[in-house]
């Protein structure tokens, strides 16, 4: 378990800096250290089993329909590159503690850094690809945030994007390439992917699968020609360059392509492939680096290079290869790490990092010098350092490749990189620490504190002991790192200095030579090199961005210009096509089932209701009456629910109705009581074709699809319902019990919807009571005639008479419920009907001083008593929402039932009333803001009596 | 009887779809009740027809009719009420807001939305723009 922890200690670890930062930036930092420590303390505690060849696995199934299970495993190569992540990245957080200065954010910095880590960890830690790409994206993202730390500057907030911009399209590639290839192994994990070498180099599927997962390893590793958003990802600070773009996250790639080598490579697409673009960007690296006068951008290429160096060792698929890739991968991140750090101490003491500013540092910051020196030697390829030992395995096994045939077009291209790279490496000695002093530099150059050079004088010494002592220092774990990648026999071959006089020396001392050459002439070689064609690599990834940018754009603008009616016009097209394919793919002819005569009186019905919509089409203008019309359709409806054996429904279906006019009414009280003439058909004949041509098609396709289901048998689960309502729900109103019992986890959900609809509607309608609109509804004069009576005298003695009668019935409807068509929701429809009446005869004034309760206390009172019904069976041991139900026997009353259901109604109830009169009752609080007529003091404004007296006056 | 239903639903749909492509909020509401007959009618349609076959158990019922398209239904009869309701009130404050009940949004493609009818409204009333301009600063 502790390899999971490995992964998650970072992640873990991510939340304190930001935290810590208030307790000092040693604290934050030590912070960060710590857990790192912590995570590199457990990575070494496997380094027995590692070493012994074992394979550590771990993890558990998170989501095995998927294929997607966090599992993890570690061996050589995994241990390799997490003690990389791990022991360079202890090393960044003391030099990045020297580094920031102080009004950079510490904290985010840490916590940025620990998510990367924690991303990298997982990367070469996955056992399941899938759980591999998550990680995958997490450092594209992580290394975004990192890049553009310093958000106040445009070249790192541009670099940050193009970072991720890249890495994440290849990331994409990726996830396609990885999940072909987990079709054809048949599993999602490496550990299983790894065995099926055979049938993965035999599939059709090998090249597209391949150029996918390339894809990805190539912008991750920063390979020709998508290198250039390396160099521009150097606007970071230099603790991130030094972590992500020397030893980690671009050697994710390179992980990648060494983690899948023995099913991937040794085929000719991949030699080609992976081969050529190494030797390319090693090649195109070189030259560049040596003409940068940053010396981060000098750095950046020389890592472009030392990476196609890698991949081009990989591609040539030997296992010897294989063995110095891995080698180099140590090598690389040892020097180039310390490199980094080393121009990064040069940019914070010297004030600059153009090298054509600096010069002469030798004496002025003697320890850092001697670093740079050793280092670079190293990164050039001299002797007795390790970037020798590697680079010499490399020119040996590449004067042994052909390419196409041609025997020496790979040890040449490969030895005329050598020569720029001991160029640039040198001139990143001769340039920046020899020569005269100046009396320009920026600041006083000086070394630093310790806590910026021990870091790299760190590296520095592995550079060195790896070099003089190699076999000693890293031969056991390049041996079990290669074992990893080549999953086969090692091949035979042994770390030395010297290895005789052979092909590969001769190779060596003929870069050496040509690389002193050309910095002597520097002048000249780089006057060759201005007059020729600089392809601007920024500007053309602009110009592709900017291109996308403008496409989506325009379709976006052109699809989107503001007319919701458009949108919904797209929409319900996109939706009848999609259901027409659908239908007209499948069998869409109509069934055999017997079907049920129609009745008289239901022609009659339908008839109505055909006669309803036609209706409402055609005066949809004319807002009353519509409102009319489509009650009735709804009404008929409701009576084809009674004839159709479905009592609840049909009840639900008239309350609904009856409320739902009430609404309708009360808000077209302040709306437009007519559409404008715009809205005829003949202001705009062609966009009413249209609606209506879309219309009769859906319509039509809706009527076939209910004729072909209708004319079918089918199958149900209601079999269930139906025998176990009694006995389970102890009801016999199936319907009843489903809601409250079998499905009363729905029901709970559609009670807490309705009562958020209700606050939204008080949020809305409050709202509307003050400010502007509150102004305008005072200076609102009502657009139809208003009756003098504000509050009819039959109507208000009628509700009031009505309303014990209407609350008894609600009662009756709710405690019947479970047995007979009824329930909590209608009944509480009805009472919710009743009391509004109120509100309407009598005056929102007269009922609201009644009203004594708070509707939003009861919404939340009633999704409280559901809820409350449903966790005390999780109290009793009992899945949430199981009933319990009993009989019991009263005298007088005699026997009855009671079911832990009626609590659950009962909450229903509650919500639902409360719910229904929020809403109301706000919306006719809006009456009483149109300023013209006063607000009535009692219900009966006009008092029969006062006017006869008054005639007789 | 099912060839009634079949079309009743087409119906409904065909004219809810029509009234929710219309250009004021009224005939949008107006439709989306339409669209709410025409599904809740279809999703019970699911469970079959049947005549005087409740799903109330009894001893002497010869045989029931599917519940539990029933169930779902008033569920969902019940969440459009309140669909329904949010809409209706959502028009009515962009009315209050805007002046003018047009779905789109104000620009380009529909110059209509920008008209704020709410002035033209005691215009026509008789009240000149003017006075009643005036009669709110007061209140303000």
């Amino acid at each position: 378990m502790s390899l999971v922890l490995i992964v998650l200690l970072p992640f873990v670890g991510a939340l304190l800096p930001a935290l810590m930062i208030r307790a000092g930036r040693n604290a934050c930092a030590t912070s960060t250290f710590t857990f790192t420590l912590l995570a590199f303390a457990l990575l070494l505690s496997h380094a027995p089993a590692v070493f012994r060849g074992e394979v550590v696995q771990a993890g558990w199934d998170w989501l095995p329909a998927l294929g997607l299970n966090a599992n993890f495993f570690l061996d050589g190569l995994g241990f390799f590159f997490a003690g990389l992540i791990l022991g360079i990245g202890l090393l960044i957080i003391v030099y990045a503690r020297f580094y920031l200065a102080k009004d950079d954010r510490m904290g985010s910095f840490y916590t940025y850094l620990l998510l990367f880590k924690g991303a990298m960890v997982g990367i070469v830690l996955s056992d399941n690809i899938l759980l591999l790409l998550v990680f995958w994206e997490l450092t594209s993202l992580s290394s975004f945030l990192l890049i553009g730390y310093w958000k106040h500057l445009p070249e790192g907030r541009q670099g940050a994007r193009m970072a991720l911009a890249v890495t994440g399209a290849g990331g994409l590639a990726m996830i396609a390439g990885m999940l072909i290839l987990g079709d054809i192994a048949g599993s999602y994990n490496l550990t299983d992917i790894l065995q099926h070498k055979d049938a993965i180099q035999a599939s059709p599927l090998y090249l597209p699968a391949l150029l996918l997962i390339l894809a990805g390893c190539f912008t991750k590793s920063a390979q020709f020609p998508f290198h250039f958003w390396l160099p521009h990802a150097m606007a970071a600070p230099t603790p991130v360059s030094a972590y992500l773009h020397s030893a980690t996250m671009v050697k994710a790639g390179l992980f990648l392509m060494a983690r899948m080598w023995p099913v991937l490579a040794g085929t000719v697409e991949w030699f080609y492939i992976v081969a050529t673009t190494g030797l390319i960007t090693m090649l195109v690296g070189a030259v560049i680096a040596l003409f940068k006068d940053d010396l981060k951008g000098l750095l950046a290429f020389s890592t472009v290079s030392h990476l196609g160096l890698v991949t081009m060792l990989l591609g040539f698929g030997t296992p010897m290869a294989a063995v110095a890739a891995v080698f180099h991968i140590l090598n690389h991140a040892t020097f180039k790490a310390a490199l980094f750090m080393n121009a990064g101490i040069i940019d914070h003491e010297a004030g600059t990092r153009d090298i054509k500013r600096l010069g002469g540092l030798l004496h002025l910051m003697p320890v850092t010098a001697t670093l740079a020196m050793v280092a670079a030697a190293s990164m050039a390829g001299l002797p007795p350092l390790n970037g020798f030992l590697s680079k010499e395995m490399m020119l040996h096994e590449a004067a042994a490749t052909a390419w196409l045939g041609n025997g020496w077009v790979v040890p040449a291209l490969a030895t005329l990189a050598a020569c720029f790279s001991v160029a640039y490496s040198l001139r990143y000695i001769v340039h920046v620490f020899f020569g005269p002093q100046r009396s320009d530099y920026p600041h006083t150059p000086h070394d630093p504190p310790a806590g910026l050079w021990l870091p790299p004088a760190l590296l520095v010494m592995l550079v060195v002991l790896i070099g003089l002592l190699p076999a000693t220092v890293a031969g056991p774990l390049v041996a079990v790192v290669a074992q990893a990648v080549i999953g086969g026999a090692l091949p035979d071959y042994h770390l030395a200095l010297w290895h005789g006089v052979n092909i590969a020396l001769a190779l060596s001392v003929v870069a050496v030579v040509v690389g002193l050459g050309a910095l002597r002439a520097y002048p000249r070689v780089r006057a060759v090199w201005q007059a020729g064609p600089h392809p601007e690599a920024k500007a053309m990834f602009d110009a592709v961005m900017a291109a996308a940018l403008a496409l989506a754009q325009r379709v976006t603008h052109g699809l989107h210009n503001g007319s919701l009616q458009r949108y919904l016009a797209f929409a319900i097209g996109a939706m009848t096509l999609a259901g027409f394919a659908t239908f007209i793919g499948a069998s869409h002819e109509a069934g055999t089932r017997e079907l049920l005569p129609a009745e008289p009186v239901a022609v009659v019905a339908w008839l109505l209701l055909l006669g309803g919509c036609v209706l409402t089409v055609m005066f949809f203008r004319q807002r009353l009456l519509s409102v009319l019309v489509v009650g009735t359709v709804g009404l008929i409806v409701c009576v084809a629910f009674i004839y159709l054996s479905a009592p609840d429904l049909a009840l639900t279906q008239i309350s609904v109705e009856v409320t739902t006019v009430i609404l309708i009414l009360l808000a077209l009280y302040f709306l437009p009581k007519a559409s404008p003439l715009s809205s005829t058909v003949s202001a705009d004949p062609l966009r009413h074709l249209r609606d209506g041509v879309l219309a009769l098609i859906a319509g039509g396709g809706m009527g076939l699809v209910s004729w072909a289901m209708l004319t079918r048998d089918g199958s149900s689960l209601s079999t269930y319902y139906l025998e176990n309502s009694v006995s389970g729900g102890g009801g016999t109103n199936v319907v009843n019990v489903i809601l409250v019992d079998f499905r009363g986890f729905d029901t709970f959900g559609e009670i807490i919807v309705l009562g958020i609809a209700a606050l939204a509607i008080y949020a809305l309608l409050d709202g509307a009571l003050h400010g502007r609109v509150a102004r305008r509804l005072s200076a609102w004069t009502p657009d139809l005639p208003v009756s003098v009576d504000r509050h009819p005298i039959i109507m208000v003695v009628a509700t009031r008479v009505m309303l014990p009668l209407a609350l008894l019935v609600g009662a009756y409807i709710f405690l019947r419920g479970h047995n007979q068509p009824g329930g909590g929701f209608i009944a509480a429809l009805v009472v919710s009907i009743a009391l509004i009446m109120q509100y309407m005869a009598s005056g929102f004034g007269w009922a609201a001083q009644r009203v004594r309760v708070n509707y939003h206390a009861m919404i939340g009172a009633g999704v409280l008593i559901a809820a409350g019904t449903g966790i005390a069976s999780m109290v009793l041991d009992r899945p949430f929402l199981t009933s319990a139900f009993d009989h019991f026997h009263l005298p007088l009353v005699g026997e009855f039932e009671l079911a832990s259901a009626m609590a659950f109604d009962t909450g229903v109830f509650l919500t639902v009333v409360g719910a229904v009169m929020l809403a109301l009752a706000n919306l006719s609080r809006m009456g009483r803001l149109t300023g013209q007529r006063p607000v009535n003091r009692t219900a009966m404004d006009v008092d029969p009596s006062m006017g006869m007296s008054k005639e007789h006056n | 009887m099912e060839f009634l239903v079949a079309t009743a639903i087409g119906a409904m749909t065909a004219a809810g779809v029509y009234l929710v492509l219309r250009a004021r909020t009224f005939p949008v509401i107006i439709g989306l009740t339409l669209l709410t007959y025409a599904t809740n009618l279809f999703l019970f349609a699911t469970g079959r027809l049947a005549v005087n076959l409740p799903p109330v158990i009894s001893a002497d019922a010869a045989a029931y009719t599917d519940p539990l398209p029933q169930a779902l239904v008033l569920t969902a009869i019940v969440i459009s009420f309140g669909m329904t309701a949010v809409i209706v009130v959502m028009s009515l404050r962009a009315y209050l807001e805007t002046g003018n009940d047009h779905v789109d949004l104000p620009g380009d493609a529909s110059p209509e939305a920008r008209e704020d009818d709410w002035k033209l409204l005691g215009r026509k009333q008789g009240e000149p723009a003017a006075r009643a301009a005036a009669g709110l600063e007061e209140r303000a």
